[in-house]
């Protein structure tokens, strides 16, 4: 065969490298260069000098502080509760396990509007409940405090290591730790010598995860530490960006700050990436499935009742008070029932045009950028998993990009590129929204699409081509079927997270294109607490549907497979 | 002593029962096998012994203690039964070299530093393993890994060795090789084992006595030869080695194959073993003469050279049959007519 000079594969390449360029690494590249360059020249020491302001600095020590607490406990509570759903023969085990993911669908900044309604120091109906019945003058908690943002963040984050973990035990051959007990080992000795050490990359890949979102999270340390002035280093951006009103410095202190978001993210993801190739601890096995259980006992309904009580506070306690505090007739009223009412739910999804837009923008630019990011990745996944052309090394690094950039960052990279610098001004638009979503969830699309496309083994493109399909037969009738539903899952892996948007939005919205993470938000922030949560519960309706839509899709798909 | 003693053990998994009513001794310093098909209650078996399951009924010891009794609901743990155990699929800890690996269960028993070194050395030298004694297991092979299980294993120097199918992973050589030494190691050390396996020949190759169970239920117990020589049960027969099974009739003193008469009585009396005008006949494939005159008529559909050995396929009325004969023997075309004589066969009851 000649070799051919340009090709489709080549303009494939091409057009791939030029959509990530425009819609990650430009934006990237901005935040550095405003960070670091000033009037032309790299400047490092300025840079430096505006870290050390004060409040940046408070910025810095908090986000530390909040990142490194929400992990630590959220690996402790993952790993407790999934030893015991895997490892124990607690009563209920496998509802109990599904009962641990749920906090997974709640978005946390709606956890963390529940936890301030019900713990705020003064206005906290569990504090005042406290209150009278002991007789105190002071409030017993604090939510609204780095120790509160820690305890919120962590109810809503320790499911990544739960997943992470009780997986890993289910899939470890059972007689590593039967070979300790005939050694000799006691079941104690066992968890710390053998079990421990074997799931600590699983461990550590989880609490990796908690670290990158909690460091990147917007929603709770917004609504929990704002009004007290705690700032972490993504609302600290969004202030500086607020308040500045395009002030140089301000924007150039927000680019700093991100660009250590994107830093830390990046050296967590490699950290990540260490811990998983280290092939050390291979220990999955395909037999005997049977794991060591082991027998509670005393301890088997003290347990359960933990359990299920740590449900109850952390999912259940604020659910219901976010329903109920949405039908109140005004806040502050008594949860009794004739000061209760469901017009507020009707005002906002039909008469009030504030909340109606939102619910209708947020839908629509999920329901947009979900469809084109999927596309956009099953390209690109396409060009780095099938194709063999020189160049593909500058898409291999353009596409580790996306995964690495917090929201905050991506929000602060479109303005800077899309504010009308280079000719096209999106601010205030819809479209600068959507641009942001297609950085922000790219890497889903990426991560699901070429997990698809290289389980399609090239030998069946080529059967295809070997019976006389041409190239694009053999695409459309066998490599499209096979990776529908890597693409349908990367569709409702954007879909569901950008329906519940706030951290990238809450920076980009405008009068007309507030999303509901946005309108619960400023409503929240105005005050209207009734109305915040009376959209809060009906965003978790909508989250609760969305997601059995989708076990419904995905079932569907594996019945008819 | 480490006499193992079973009495009237069951084992039930909701309605499964995986073991009925096991009565076996197994004598100190012996290597015991169980054989069976794969679902059989192999595993079972081992596990009960080795006090990672509880009993339904029965009782197990071990010299004169009782190590598990569903009756008094007692069963010593497996940390405190001081068995060796080596596991299918290995089970070595990939986060352990393998010097760490084999001074776990000294290390456990809480030895001085001096007597987990010497004995950890000792082990490793009995397996081979010293000049690897630094690597991690996922730089050594599949059979090396076994040897790592093997030292761990007799590191504590245990009285009984417990062993579930730990050759079945690796290859047909080393597998023999692995055989040998497991053996070896036994002549030294003096321990009992009992050896869990689906390959009746590894059975026979390492036994000094063996079983053979099929769903849960003991069929025979015996030494190797016992058991291919006089299997008690037509399972059994067709378990140990190549097997041929003609259903016979008995008409006027003389026996007939039963959907064939036409091929001729029996030129042997049937076996005492049977009682009913009906039987099974069961023979090995070397058993069985092959001759141009006289015996069971037959038809040799095909011939294929197996070395030292040629096998015939050979019709006898509806049934066929494999016998084999040595290369220098006689030999017969395909097509041509043959007689069958039974050099030895057994008689079983009809199924
Ligand atoms: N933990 C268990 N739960 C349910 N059934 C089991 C369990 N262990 C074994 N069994 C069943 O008991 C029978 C015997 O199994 P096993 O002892 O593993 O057989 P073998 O080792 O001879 O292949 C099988 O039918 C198996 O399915
Ligand atoms: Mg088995």
């Amino acid at each position: 065969m000649r070799p051919r000079r340009f090709g489709t594969a080549e303009l494939l390449l091409l057009l791939s490298i030029l959509i990530l360029v425009v819609v990650v690494a430009i934006p990237i590249l901005l935040i550095f260069w405003n960070a670091f360059v000033v009037e032309g020249k790299p400047d490092f020491l300025r840079a430096l000098a505006l870290l050390k302001e004060p409040d940046t600095l408070e910025a810095l020590k908090n986000s530390l502080v909040i990142a490194g607490g929400t992990t630590v406990l959220s690996t402790i509570i993952g790993v407790f509760f999934a030893w015991l759903v895997s490892r124990t023969d607690l009563p209920y085990k496998a509802t109990m396990k599904v009962l641990f993911l749920v906090p997974f669908m709640l978005p946390s900044f709606i956890g963390a509007l529940a936890w301030k309604i019900l713990l705020s120091p003064r206005g906290g109906h569990i504090n005042r409940l406290l209150m009278d019945l002991l007789h105190l003058e002071d409030p017993v908690f604090n939510i609204m405090s780095l120790g509160g943002i820690i305890a919120v963040e962590t109810m809503y984050l320790f499911p990544f290591v739960f997943i992470q973990v009780s997986g890993a035990l289910e899939r470890m051959d059972p007689t590593l730790e039967e070979a300790a007990r005939i050694s000799g080992a006691g079941l104690f000795t066992i968890t710390r010598r053998i079990t421990l050490p074997l799931m600590m990359p699983s461990i550590l890949a989880g609490a990796l995860l908690v670290a990158l979102y909690s460091l990147a999270h917007f929603g709770v340390p917004a609504i929990l530490g704002t009004e007290r002035n705690i700032f972490i280093i993504p609302t600290k951006i969004y202030e500086k960006i607020y308040a500045s009103g395009g002030n140089f410095e301000a924007i150039r202190t927000g680019t700093m700050l991100s660009s250590i978001l994107v830093l830390s993210a990046a050296a967590i993801l490699y950290l990540q990436s260490l811990v998983l190739s280290s092939g050390r601890f291979q220990v999955i096995s395909g037999k005997s499935m049977r794991p060591m259980v082991l027998k509670l006992r005393g301890l088997k309904w003290p347990l359960l009742i933990l359990s299920v009580v740590y449900i109850a506070l952390t999912v259940v306690l604020p659910t219901a008070t976010i329903f109920l505090v949405g039908t109140l007739k005004t806040y502050g009223l008594a949860f009794k029932l004739e000061n209760m009412t469901l017009d507020n739910f009707t005002y906002i999804l039909f008469k009030w045009e504030l909340t109606r837009d939102a619910i209708w923008n947020s839908f629509y630019l999920s329901l947009c950028a979900a469809a084109v990011t999927m596309l956009i990745g099953t390209l690109i996944s396409y060009v780095l998993v099938k194709t063999k052309i020189r160049g593909k090394f500058l898409l291999e690094f353009l596409g580790v990009l996306p995964f690495s950039v917090p929201g905050t960052v991506i929000a602060l990279g479109v303005i800077l590129m899309w504010s009308g610098r280079f000719g096209v001004n999106l601010y205030n638009t819809a479209w600068i929204i959507f641009v942001a979503y297609i950085a922000r969830y790219m890497a889903f699309a990426l991560k699901s699409t070429s997990a698809a496309l290289e389980q399609v083994h090239d030998s069946l493109e080529e059967a295809a081509r070997a019976c006389g399909a041409s190239k694009w037969q053999a695409m459309k009738d066998v490599v499209l079927p096979l990776i529908k539903p890597g693409m349908v899952a990367a569709f409702f892996l954007i879909f569901l997270p950008a329906l519940r948007e706030l951290t990238t939005s809450v920076l980009l919205y405008g009068p007309h294109t507030r999303t509901i993470g946005v309108a619960i938000y400023t409503l929240n922030e105005d005050g209207e607490t009734v109305y915040a949560a009376a959209l809060a519960a009906i965003a978790l309706v909508i989250i609760v549907l969305g997601q059995l839509l989708i076990k419904r899709v995905t079932r569907a798909k594996i019945e008819s497979a | 002593m480490a006499t193992v003693t079973l009495s009237h053990v069951t084992k039930r998994f909701g309605g499964v029962t995986a073991v009925r009513d096991l009565d076996l001794e197994i004598r100190d310093g012996e290597c015991f096998s169980l054989l069976g098909p794969s679902g059989c209650g192999k595993t079972t078996t081992l596990r009960m012994l080795a006090g990672f399951e509880d009993l339904d009924e029965g009782e197990i010891r071990v010299g004169d203690r009782v190590f598990s009794s569903s009756a008094r609901r007692y069963y010593l743990p497996p940390e405190k039964r001081d068995f060796g155990m080596v596991f299918q699929a290995f089970a070595v800890w990939p986060h352990l070299n393998i010097f760490d690996n084999v001074a776990f269960p000294l290390q456990i028993k809480g030895l001085n530093r001096a007597d987990i070194q010497a004995k950890t050395r000792r082990a490793l030298a009995d397996t081979g393993l010293l000049k690897v004694q630094n690597a991690f297991p996922g730089e050594l092979s599949g059979g090396e890994k076994q040897r790592i299980a093997l030292a761990r294993a007799i590191a504590i120097n245990p009285q009984v060795m417990l062993l579930d199918e730990p050759l079945s992973n690796l290859d047909p050589k080393l597998r023999e090789e692995m055989r040998f030494e497991i053996k070896d190691l036994q002549r030294r050390l003096g321990f009992t084992i009992v050896f869990v396996t689906h390959d009746q020949a590894e059975a026979m190759a390492i036994s000094d006595r063996m079983l053979v169970m099929r769903d849960g239920v003991l069929q025979q117990v015996g030494s190797p030869i016992a058991i291919y020589e006089q299997p008690a049960s037509r399972f059994v027969f067709s378990f140990i080695g190549l097997s041929n099974f003609l259903p016979m009739e008995d008409r006027d003193g003389r026996s007939y194959v039963q959907d064939a008469p036409e091929v001729g009585p029996l030129e042997v009396p049937r076996p005492d073993s049977v009682a009913g005008p009906t039987w099974t006949l069961a023979s090995r494939p070397t058993h069985i003469d092959l001759q141009a005159e006289g015996g069971l008529r037959g038809t040799v559909l095909r011939r294929v050279y197996l070395g030292e050995l040629v096998e015939y396929r050979v019709r006898v009325g509806p049934h066929e049959l494999r016998i084999q004969k040595g290369a220098r023997d006689q030999t017969f075309e395909e097509g041509a007519p043959v007689g069958l004589s039974f050099r030895r066969c057994l008689g079983y009851p009809e199924d």
